[in-house]
């Protein structure tokens, strides 16, 4: 195994990550915030897929189709909120989880209804498409490398958001006490509206960035959402710089795993038996690794109290 | 959901008398992200009803949500509630390995209109179980045996870790006669293969062969295609087929996939098929709108001969597949699955719209390697 293929994969696993960061984001703040499991999450998600493939279709502009993507997937973030979610802050989680998944069903039935059972079409905009050389002779998508660059400025512009603005302050402040803001003359269900919308927007942005390289179909959302929830349980509940330590982890541990662990079992068994074996143990890594940390620090790794 | 649909009134049934009504219980898949295959199979199927003139044919048709617990409730319905004659429509192996035995052992008959698993047609073949489509191995072999004419020396193949993964790569290998540059066995529902991809390139390799059906090809193409390698690429028809290869684009121009049916068949009966399948819905017919095509093709011969109440007059009449399919000839072999052509298309793009064409004979008169140890 070569140098060149070990630093293309962790390449891979950061793009990987990046892409979960926008997904984890969202949801950390969410369940941070308001204390709500969003499941529908993954709906804004794929959400922003269909409105980008549509939008590109019809103007061939892939900005435009991001834009637009943004936008629906915060409308619908919000209008979910208004509608739903907010009859639900009280209610304990089972409640949420209930309610939440319905909208997952009733989402994937109406984007059917909507775009038919078929998957569309969304392509990588043609400047920046194909493999660039990087020093050291590593062939690499550009567009995996675009994905890196915009993943880490959404990171730092909401690391700046929460640590130096008036907005950032007060969604601090609901982390630690939500009916003391409230008291101290905040609209909290404002702040709550303006969350969930924002970490929409950063979903349906996932969903359309990850929807050039993918599939962009009825049901893409659940998996990642999985791995999303996977990624702000090892980072912490609530915090964004946990959600990216962890999403990069998750990535990392993820590709790396899939590659290096039927190698590693190469070593001393069969080759079939070792691939087949490798990639059973991969799939079960990120689990894995989200028990050991959960033992280490029941709480995260940045987590500031028990979720 | 369900959905009834009665060819006609009984009235008129009661005033010829000629025909008893057949009931036909057709589960499939019509939500979810699988629903693009079931809804095509559906299609095709009610299409050779509709054209048959048939009205005693009542169609039940539910969807199983690509769920075995819910295909099973769904079968048991349809056996002791709606007391069907005959039952279809199942796309996936698992599904149809959940459904089938059963309903089979209940006296039923199974007509497959796509999945084709191994288990069903060796040892545990059944002899009122006919599969229309292919076992599942077929094109994997007919896409290893394009392989050899194509003189690939080294290749490098990869499918999901579940059981039509393996049964792919082993089917791939069993007529490929080169080396391999590496086999990899992905996620079931994987959508990034940036990592497959570095090792593809890394590997040495002169030619790709994948098996990914439904949305895991979409992303993996859309990505190879990125990536800047230049290796031909090999597989079976699932991941070019008409409904996804609008999604792939120009990724899987000139790809090379193999399948026992194509639009651009040379048969009167495909020709015709292929005009009212557009026709009346306003889409190109898939391979899966043409097995559902052909299911019910078979269905109305064997029903011209016998009624499903005679099992054995029924049978008979099933195997001799007196029909005319789209595949030009169509003969079973002993265990009730296709003895035919798998021909190796291109994709090519015919105006705006991506399609496939034929450019040869894989495999002449294929039958699967499990017929041997069916014995009913």
């Amino acid at each position: 195994m070569s140098t060149i293929l070990i630093i293309e994969q962790v390449l891979n696993g950061l793009q990987f990550g990046v892409m979960l960061f926008l997904m984890a984001a969202g949801l950390t703040l969410i369940f941070g915030v308001m204390g709500l499991i969003n499941l529908a999450h993954g709906s804004l998600y794929m959400i922003g897929a269909f409105v980008a493939a549509a939008v590109a279709g019809l103007t061939g502009s892939f900005l435009l189709a991001i834009a637009a993507a943004m936008a629906a997937a915060a409308v619908a973030g919000v209008l979910v909120e208004m509608l739903v979610i907010r009859r639900l802050y009280a209610a304990d989680h089972l409640d949420q989880v209930l309610a939440t998944f319905a909208l997952i069903l009733i989402f994937s039935e109406g984007t059917r209804w909507v775009f038919g059972s078929f998957p569309l079409f969304l392509d990588i905009p043609s400047e920046i498409s194909g493999p660039v050389t990087l020093p050291g002779g590593i062939e690499y998508p550009l567009y995996r490398l675009v994905l890196i660059g915009i993943g880490l400025a959404v990171a730092a512009t909401l690391g700046w958001l929460i640590t130096k603005t008036r907005i950032g302050i007060r969604i601090r402040a609901g982390e630690n006490d939500r009916e003391m803001i409230a008291a101290l003359g905040v609209d909290i269900s404002k702040l709550y509206t303006a969350i969930f919308a924002l970490g929409a927007a950063l979903a349906g942005l996932a969903g359309a960035l990850v929807g050039a390289i993918q599939s962009v179909q009825v049901g893409m959302g659940e998996p990642v959402l999985i791995l999303a929830f996977v990624v702000i349980v090892i980072g912490g509940i609530g915090s964004i710089k946990g959600a990216l330590i962890g999403s990069i982890l998750v990535g990392l541990t993820d590709t790396l795993g899939g590659i290096f662990l039927p190698e590693l079992f190469k070593l001393f068994m069969a080759p079939a038996a070792a691939q087949s074996a490798g990639a059973s143990l991969a799939s079960m890594a990120i689990y894995i690794l989200m028990g050991a940390v959960l033992i280490w620090r029941p709480t995260g790794l940045f987590g500031a109290r028990a979720a | 959901m369900r959905k009834l649909l009665l060819a006609s009134a009984a009235a008129i049934l009661c005033a010829t008398g000629l025909q008893a009504e057949v009931k036909v219980g057709m589960i499939t898949t019509l939500s979810g992200g699988g629903a693009g295959l079931g809804i095509d199979v559906r299609d095709g199927f009610m299409l050779a009803i509709a054209q048959s003139g048939r009205d005693d044919i009542e169609v039940v048709i539910e969807d199983d949500q690509r769920k075995p617990d819910v295909a099973v409730q769904l079968a048991d319905k349809m056996i002791q509630a709606e007391k069907v004659d005959v039952m279809t429509g199942i796309i996936w192996s698992n599904l149809a390995m959940a459904v089938v035995p059963s309903a089979t052992a209940q006296g039923k008959f199974y007509l497959s209109p796509n999945a084709g698993p191994s288990a069903l047609a060796g040892k545990g073949c059944h002899e009122n179980y006919f599969n229309v489509a292919w076992q599942n191995d077929n094109l994997h072999e007919a896409a290893g045996a394009y392989a050899n004419t194509a003189s690939y020396k080294n290749s490098f193949i990869l499918a999901p870790n579940y059981p039509a993964g393996k049964d792919a790569l082993t089917g791939y290998k069993r007529m490929y006669e080169g080396g391999l540059a590496g086999e990899i066995f992905t996620e079931l529902g994987q959508t990034d293969y940036a990592a497959e991809i570095a090792q593809i390139r890394a590997s040495g390799a002169d030619s790709v062969f994948f098996f990914l059906p439904g949305g895991m090809g979409i992303s993996f193409l859309k990505q190879y295609a990125d990536s800047g390698i230049d290796l031909p690429v090999v597989g079976p028809a699932f991941s070019f087929d008409q409904g996804i290869l609008q999604a792939v684009g120009e990724a899987a121009m000139g790809v090379v996939n193999t399948s026992q049916w194509n639009k651009d068949l040379d048969n009167p009966t495909n020709a015709a098929f292929v005009e009212t399948f557009q026709a009346e819905y306003g889409r190109l017919p898939s391979l899966y709108a043409s097995q559902g095509f052909d299911t019910a093709n078979l269905l109305i011969s064997a029903l011209e001969v016998a009624e499903p109440g005679d099992k054995a007059a029924f049978r008979t009449a099933l195997k001799a597949a007196n029909f005319d399919s789209t595949r030009g000839a169509f003969a079973f072999g002993d265990n009730h699955h296709p003895v035919q052509n798998i021909y190796a298309r291109e994709v090519v793009k015919e105006g705006d719209v991506f399609t496939n064409k034929i450019i040869g004979v894989a495999l002449e008169n294929h039958a699967d390697a499990y017929a041997g140890d069916c014995a009913f």
